[in-house]
């Protein structure tokens, strides 16, 4: 199969970026400066990503599909404001997770944005379930650039007028340029900071200007930095069909008011786990030193029992360390439990930590 | 000092009397990238040609160090282990990794010339 580009795919070619295949997209894994210079960028002034591989789906209707999409996600949607977003993930009966996703109810229905190597099946698994009643869109033809750091909202706000009275996880259209942007208040970093969604012809000319006003490219090496920092999860990594939500810790996701009625797929088991705890649950890790656990690495208590894995491991640079995520059995799950990682055939000390490893500044609210 | 010598896994080599400093090339480091963590052979180890001697880690990935010849280790740059960093800096001069007293000095003749090596860097990165 032919490999896929997006429509910054020169931009980031004459910005010398590393390509790398991510999900048959050919995108920046980094550019000249290399992933700790373009990581400390976006914590201290203003990062672009192109996360333009990312799938954007549009399903239309009315009140009939919340109810339907109620039956689905584990959200309290009848009672989410329009504009506003929602994390929340597609799951099997046995509360598997097939993807995560941000859903935002829009006037005309709710967006949502898929992961790119789950889009395609997320958006068959949707069509199977919501039959042909409402219309859905994976729009191909819109670009998603993510614009991250304490910079981003006056370097955005000067092209995009308005976008600085959003709050965190939510969103509204704006006109730019002749032309209707969706624009969310979120992010994947750790940062404040924006998701733009925009058609693909005007997206590099909407990049160039961020440039000029002082933001810069950021390729996929700094973003998985930034978000492992932040504590956050990637799919393939620490989510996929065989760990549930709980299991992940993130049980904050789900709505309370869906817990007592379920009536979503999946929400025996996360009803069930949700009173007797998971078996095995998901952590922050710091090996000690400078010793770094990549993903795979068996996790072992005091005892040469293995009692876990890690899922993603790297250096944090804004940490200055090694950082890593990992199920850990639950009894090895508290803050502060010494565990052993295996690496190289060595056992090396670690400590169980609470994410995040680096501390959010998101904006709260700003009305 | 002898001159620069290269092999194929990406190191540089001088030879000084029995004693020989062995690195990462620069080529090495800019395919590799953000060097955040190195681990050296233990001094008074003995290492065989083209066997590991050592890891780095960028924050992508893990590559294996190799040795280009045979020795024991006389010395290791704690320097590069306390700042991985200094390897991106100055690959080819302050950032050695390990200096070994070779047994056999035959094992440089194999080794790539620089003129050799920058063609071999060029056409495997290409």
């Amino acid at each position: 199969m032919e490999i896929k580009k997006t429509s910054l795919n020169k931009l980031h070619q004459s910005n010398n970026a590393k390509f790398v295949e991510f999900a048959g997209y050919e995108m920046p894994i980094q550019y000249s400066k290399g992933i700790i210079e373009e990581h400390k960028f976006t914590r201290s002034h203003s990062g672009i990503f192109d996360v333009s591989h990312m799938g954007q789906l549009f399903i239309y209707g009315d009140e009939s599909l919340t109810e339907e999409l109620e039956k689905i996600f584990p959200l309290d949607l009848k009672n989410l404001k329009q504009n506003c977003s929602k994390y929340s993930f597609l799951m099997n009966e046995d509360a598997g997770i097939y993807d995560d996703l941000i859903i935002t109810k829009i006037e005309e229905g709710y967006l949502i944005i898929l992961n790119a190597a789950c889009k395609d099946k997320d958006f068959e698994i949707l069509s199977n379930l919501l039959g042909s009643k409402f219309k859905m869109n994976l729009d191909n033809n819109r670009s998603l650039i993510a614009i991250q750091g304490p910079k981003s909202v006056e370097i955005l706000n000067s092209i995009i007028n308005g976008v600085d009275q959003l709050n965190f996880m939510t969103g509204n259209w704006f006109d730019s340029d002749n032309q209707k942007l969706f624009v969310t208040r979120s992010g994947y970093t750790g940062e404040d900071g924006f998701e733009i969604s925009i058609s693909n012809d005007k997206a590099e000319k909407f990049v160039e200007n961020l440039i000029e006003k002082g933001a810069q490219l950021i390729g996929l090496g700094a973003r998985d930095t930034l978000r492992l920092e932040a504590g956050l999860c990637l799919y393939g990594h620490e989510l996929d069909i065989n760990k549930t939500p709980v299991e992940a810790n993130l049980r904050w996701a789900i709505s309370k008011s869906r817990l007592s009625n379920g009536g979503f797929i999946g929400s025996k088991k996360i009803m069930n786990q949700m009173q007797d705890g998971a078996s095995q649950i998901r952590v922050g890790i710091k090996p000690e030193g400078r010793l770094i656990a990549r993903e795979k690495t068996k996790i072992f208590d005091d005892t040469d029992k293995q009692i876990g894995e890690i899922t993603s491991g790297t250096f944090g640079p804004s940490v200055n360390g090694p950082i890593a995520m990992g199920y850990v059995n639950k009894e090895f799950s508290k803050v502060d439990t010494k565990i052993l990682l295996e690496v190289r055939g060595k056992k090396h000390p670690a400590n169980v930590c609470a994410l995040p490893f680096y501390k959010k500044n998101y904006v709260k609210g700003v009305n | 000092m002898s001159e620069v010598k290269f092999s194929k896994e990406h190191e540089w080599i001088t030879l000084e009397g029995d004693v020989a400093t062995i690195g990462i090339t620069k080529h090495a480091t800019e395919m590799l990238g953000d060097i955040v963590f190195a681990e050296l052979p233990e001094k008074g180890s003995n290492v065989e040609k083209d066997g590991t001697a050592g890891v780095v880690e960028s924050t992508k990935a893990a590559s294996d160090v190799y040795t280009p010849v045979s020795g024991e280790v006389v010395d290791t740059n704690q320097a590069i282990v306390d700042d991985p960093s200094k390897i991106n800096e100055d690959p080819e001069g302050s950032a050695w990794f390990f200096k070994l007293k070779m047994k056999d000095q035959s094992e440089m003749d194999s080794l790539m010339n620089k003129e050799e090596y920058d063609k071999f860097a060029k056409e495997s990165a290409s």
